[in-house]
């Protein structure tokens, strides 16, 4: 008896309030995945239609046959990937700089990428466009991989700092009396220990970049067109195709969540680390 | 340490930074600079020839503005509005998952989608389960019997910010969930035993141990989230364009509108200034915090 009301007691206080949070969280994505099997005549005979009674996958095929989905793809993918890696290269060694060496204009300097992440995004739009324009890169990939690479190095240096800052100090030292000098140091023994957390640090480069919509609405043009330029531009200007467009975000957020999985500890812990200390 | 001392000026860490400071020099720095200096000029695009110093102009000009005082009223509620639902419900889902129950896991794992949601994404599904014609909030809400009929919650002066406000509070609820967490894992669980045995009942354990105890953990979240909530203007624009009328316009969407659209680069940057002295106070106090923090970890 006692323990069925314990059973019971767990159910509403905590098995159903986790539950409706979750569908709260999950339910905008089922929503148009509905959505996007939905035949595009049943969707606006009034009222709202649950489960479609033929689904299908013609939105599917049509993202890629009639707006070029494939292109906008490829395109967020080349951006990304290139922005994840100049990033990386770059906010891993400041990390290491700001991890291992004392030196005068440390605090300063850690100070600066702290506060640059802060700006307000629209005092960069501006200048960036018109310097991008007077360098004729504008609208082209190289515009948004450095925009990008850019602006994740606050972020990545500050969580890769704390990631190198929990490699023993040692071991830099062993590698040197086992004939390393500096530099290889760094790259033969820190980094390969750091790798989870760098890997981590690249999958959340790249998410920035895959998402990123107010520079790329900006910096580009008829020949760049990343996924939320894409998905925004299908918002026509008089009817809205909601059955092609939820497939679009369907498929667009897909790769990000995924990627994300793999990552959510690592990048848990590097975000809490600091604060939980504070 | 000691390296550093020996040699004098050791130019290796710095050589190990200078890529990071090069590039931001020139997408950052120099483009700051270059907005504050536009934020002086009537500079029109399309009117070359009215290209002109104006030096306090723009200033005066916004304080004269009225959609630039509707914008500042709306970036503070927003802020305001934003951060407490999501504190809330962050704090709640946290306490939650907290506990022990076979499927935590799972549940976090999921809870954490709608974080790494694009904005262009999130903005584009809450616009359609707002649709004023077949949107599934009003369906749901229909058949609950709250309303009578469907109503055009984005097209409506007095609901379209609080709408989309909503749908932020979706976006960036789990982050507050995964800070707080990580601050409730932290606490020892000897100080609640100790409090049982004191007889505490579970509402004095919350107001006594585990709020004093999240305190830190709270503000530089909030902090923190201020920051990007103030500067996020990409669902507005997607969800409403800053309307109906300017119902939903907040400085950086203003800002955002001047420049993009109205090509009025002078203004759109003395906006953006604006919001800058808005946020400084801000930033100013989350570095401290950070810098406290810092400093313990060496």
């Amino acid at each position: 008896m006692k323990k069925h009301t314990g059973v019971i007691r767990a159910i509403i206080t905590l098995h159903l309030p986790v539950l409706l949070i979750v569908l709260f969280a999950t339910g905008p994505y089922i929503w148009s995945f509905i959505s996007s099997i939905t035949p595009e005549k049943d969707m606006y005979k009034g009222g709202v239609s649950y489960f479609p009674e033929n689904p299908t996958t013609r939105n599917y095929s049509r993202l890629f046959s009639k707006i070029n989905f494939a292109e906008n793809l490829k395109d967020s993918l080349i951006v990304a990937t290139f922005a994840m890696l100049f990033g990386l290269a770059m906010s891993v060694t400041a990390s290491y700089s700001f991890s291992r060496f004392q030196f005068k204009g440390r605090k300063p300097l850690l100070i600066q990428f702290l506060v640059i992440n802060m700006f307000p995004i629209v005092l960069l739009l501006v200048p960036l466009f018109i310097i991008m324009s007077r360098f004729h890169i504008r609208d082209t990939y190289i515009a948004l991989v450095f925009a990008y690479a850019t602006f994740s190095i606050p972020f990545s240096t500050w969580m890769m700092t704390s990631f190198f800052n929990a490699i023993p100090r040692e071991l830099d030292e062993q590698a040197k009396i086992d004939g390393c000098n500096r530099f290889t140091a760094m790259v033969r023994v820190v980094i390969p220990i750091a790798l989870p957390g760098i890997a981590a640090t690249a999958i959340y480069i790249f998410i920035t970049a895959w998402n990123e919509f107010v520079f790329a609405s900006v910096l580009t043009g008829k020949s760049v067109r990343t996924i939320p330029i894409a998905l925004q531009n299908m918002v026509g200007q008089y009817q809205i195709e909601w059955g092609l467009l939820t497939a679009g975000g369907v498929v667009s957020a897909i790769p990000v969540i995924i990627l994300f999985f793999f990552i959510q500890k690592q990048l848990i812990s590097g975000m809490t680390a600091g604060a939980v200390k504070g | 340490m000691i390296r550093a001392l020996r040699r004098k000026t050791d130019l290796y860490p710095y050589s190990l930074l200078l890529p990071a400071l090069t590039v931001t020099t020139f997408i950052i720095f120099i483009p700051l600079v270059y907005t504050f200096g536009l934020s002086f000029f009537n500079y029109v695009i399309w009117k070359p020839h009215e290209i002109k110093f104006v030096f306090l102009g723009n200033y005066k000009k916004a304080l004269e503005d009225e959609v630039f005082w509707i914008s500042f009223r709306n970036t503070l509620i927003w802020i305001a509005g934003v951060i407490s639902l999501q504190l809330v419900l962050g704090f709640i889902t946290a306490l939650l998952l907290n506990r022990q129950f076979f499927w935590r896991s799972l549940a976090r794992s999921l809870i954490l989608i709608p974080w790494v949601t694009p904005s262009v994404i999130t903005a584009l599904m809450w616009r359609w389960l707002y649709d004023g014609n077949s949107g599934l909030i009003n369906d749901i809400l229909v058949r609950l019997g709250i309303l009578d009929r469907y109503f055009p919650w984005l097209a409506n002066g007095s609901t379209a910010l609080p709408a989309i406000m909503f749908a932020l509070m979706w976006q960036g609820f789990p982050f507050f969930t995964v800070m707080i967490l990580a601050g409730l894992q932290a606490i020892p669980t000897e100080l609640y035993e100790v409090a049982k045995v004191d007889g505490a009942n579970p509402m004095q354990m919350f107001f006594h141990i585990t709020l004093p105890m999240l305190m830190p953990i709270l503000l530089t979240t909030i902090l923190l989230r201020t920051i990007w909530v103030a500067n996020s203007l990409d669902i507005i624009f997607i969800m409403t364009g800053g309307g109906p009328g300017y119902a939903s316009h907040t400085l950086p969407l203003y800002s955002y509108i001047r420049a993009y659209k109205g090509l009025d680069f002078g203004y759109a940057s003395t906006i953006a200034v604006y919001l800058t002295l808005l946020l400084v106070m801000i930033v100013t106090m989350y570095v401290i915090r950070i810098l406290k923090t810092e400093e313990r970890f060496r």
